[in-house]
């Protein structure tokens, strides 16, 4: 309630005692007061955001959220704008949302129904596919034939939620093995002690190029799910909410969003010029099409 | 500002609906259910490993006040070994390296892996503690256990021992505590314990706040309990008039 108040009491003094600068509320005005806007990043996303180490970061989320900035910038008629970049992690970044460290996160975060209450979301930049990696000598090709054996997925994340949806719906049973991060968990399938390794479908890809023989594992089967996944920034801030949108689907129309995709998923990325090697997929093509920011609980419907 | 939702523990794991009564019925579990169950793998975990330590604790800080110069530096090179190198990189030695070199190794469960690898950790720590109990009692105590005609086990059973274990139960209960907690890293090797259950449910559930203050309070509560069965019996074995014993 206290929020509550302070946000009304917040609009009603912007929009009564400043009515010059009634255009500019929220994320929008603290940008343009402090001259400084924090961007929250990942160490590790895959090809969405990654750091080059030294305190640099990059990724195709990254330089999308930096294109979007300019874009503020312009709109502001500022003289300079300062990023910040901000690591963050699966466990901190709304609550780092929430209370103004950062302003806008470019990292790996799904768009769903639960974090809605919390935070907002711009327009969906990227469709992630939970699939399913293998060696590539095992002879596994579907989800049935995992019945019985030991599955890998990372601690912390989304993906056994989705595959236990399907080990109830295809009446299979198989060992939850967790590996720490996501490198630990393709250990696990490397060494033996899992049969498959369950995750998004770029970070998949983008381990298996990082291996040492790259031709012994492969991506397999069915998706098992889709989720949105998209930039965060804070929960009713439309005004900045619709620069962003505005920015993103500008590139989306221009093609530029495919370009860029290209530069981070088709081409060798640094620091250590690997290709992760996974094109556009048909759902990500569609959200460039129709720009929307629709939950993942909205993608399951369809 | 905080507004608590304590029912998402009552949510079925898999579609998220909320159960009546919290417990998962037919085979489906809630995340109640779940929690009971890593606190179990936590408290398996620690007591074995506890075992484990107190065994192998107990047997290198006896050797390691023996007149043996071979028995003493056995020991040492245990207790160094196992002091010195973090416990994340011994569990992760025993669950990723040591297989690759011993290929049957592989078989065996991460569980027993991680009972060892705790275990053999804190058995370090023990046996110093252990060690410096033995040397805390005069020297005359030995060499009167001697001429009395005991062996030299006889004089470390019925002499040395029994004093040497009360003084050092104090530090022994932190380390049975520390157990508890330093089982934590059972997550690395996929023990689906308290702290892979937060890292986990807080992500699914979007509920961190709730999640970690539950497993808070379960940590708490075992190593707590832990320290009263601790104070239980340090009063049960206490003799009036020995080093530590009394008195106060």
């Amino acid at each position: 309630m206290i929020r509550c108040a302070a946000v009304v009491a917040f609009i009603s003094l912007t929009t009564f005692a400043m009515p010059a600068l009634a255009q500019d509320t929220g994320t929008l005005k603290k940008i343009k007061d402090s001259g400084s806007v924090t961007m929250g990043v990942r160490e590790s996303s895959g090809g969405l955001s990654f750091t080059l180490g030294d305190g640099k970061f990059a990724g195709f989320h990254v330089e999308l959220c930096q294109r979007a900035l300019a874009d503020v910038h312009q709109q502001l008629s500022m003289a300079k704008l300062d990023i910040k970049y901000q690591p963050v992690t699966s466990q901190n970044r709304i609550p780092l949302m929430q209370n103004g460290t950062v302003d806008i996160e470019c990292g790996s975060t799904t768009n769903n129904a639960a974090r809605q209450k919390d935070v907002s979301f711009a327009v969906t930049t990227y469709v992630e596919e939970v699939r399913i990696a293998v060696k590539a000598n095992s002879g596994i090709t579907s989800i049935g034939q995992l019945n019985g054996k030991n599955v890998a997925t990372t601690t912390g994340t989304t993906s056994v939620q989705h595959l236990r949806k399907h080990e109830r719906g295809a009446g299979v049973t198989f060992n939850e093995v967790y590996g720490k991060d996501h490198a630990d968990s393709f250990l696990l399938l490397e060494s033996g002690r899992a049969e498959a390794f369950v995750m998004d479908g770029q970070i998949l890809a983008g381990n298996i190029a990082k291996s040492k023989n790259p031709h012994d594992f492969k991506i397999v089967g069915e998706v098992l799910a889709v989720e949105p996944i998209a930039i965060m920034l804070r929960k009713d801030d439309p005004d900045f909410k619709k620069a962003v949108d505005a920015s993103l689907a500008a590139m989306m129309e221009s093609g530029e969003m495919a370009k860029i995709y290209d530069k981070w998923f088709m081409q060798p990325i640094p620091p250590i010029n690997t290709r992760i090697g996974l094109p556009a997929s048909d759902a990500t093509q569609a959200a460039w099409a129709a720009p929307n920011d629709k939950p993942m609980e909205d993608y399951a419907k369809q | 500002m905080v507004d608590w939702d304590w029912q998402v523990f009552c949510k079925d794991t898999i579609d998220g609906n909320i159960v009546p009564g919290c417990f998962g019925r037919s085979g489906d579990i809630t995340y109640l259910d779940w929690l009971l169950s890593a606190w179990g793998w936590t408290l398996s975990v620690s007591a074995l490993a506890l075992l484990v330590a107190l065994a192998l604790g107990s047997l290198m800080g006896i050797l390691r006040t023996t007149p043996n110069r071979w028995l003493v530096l056995l020991g040492n090179a245990w207790t160094e070994l196992f002091r010195n190198v973090p416990l994340l990189v011994q569990i992760f030695l025993w669950y990723h390296v040591v297989p690759a070199l011993i290929p049957p190794l592989r078989d065996v469960p991460s569980f027993i892996l991680v009972v060892m690898g705790l275990g053999l950790f804190t058995s370090a720590r023990i046996s110093e503690q252990v060690r410096a109990g033995i040397q805390s009692l005069a020297g005359g105590q030995r060499m009167a256990g001697l001429a009395m005609g005991f062996t030299l086990p006889q004089t470390y059973r019925h002499v040395l021992l029994p004093m040497a274990y009360r003084i050092i139960i104090p530090p022994l209960t932190s380390e049975s505590m520390n157990i508890i907690k330093n089982s934590s890293v059972a997550f690395a090797v996929s023990i689906s314990e308290l702290t892979l259950f937060a890292l986990q449910v807080q992500e699914e559930t979007s509920r961190g706040v709730e999640v970690y203050l539950a497993v808070t309070g379960l940590y708490f509560f075992s190593a707590f309990a832990i320290n009263r069965l601790a104070l239980f019996i340090e009063n049960r074995v206490r003799v009036p008039g020995m080093i530590g014993g009394g008195g106060h």
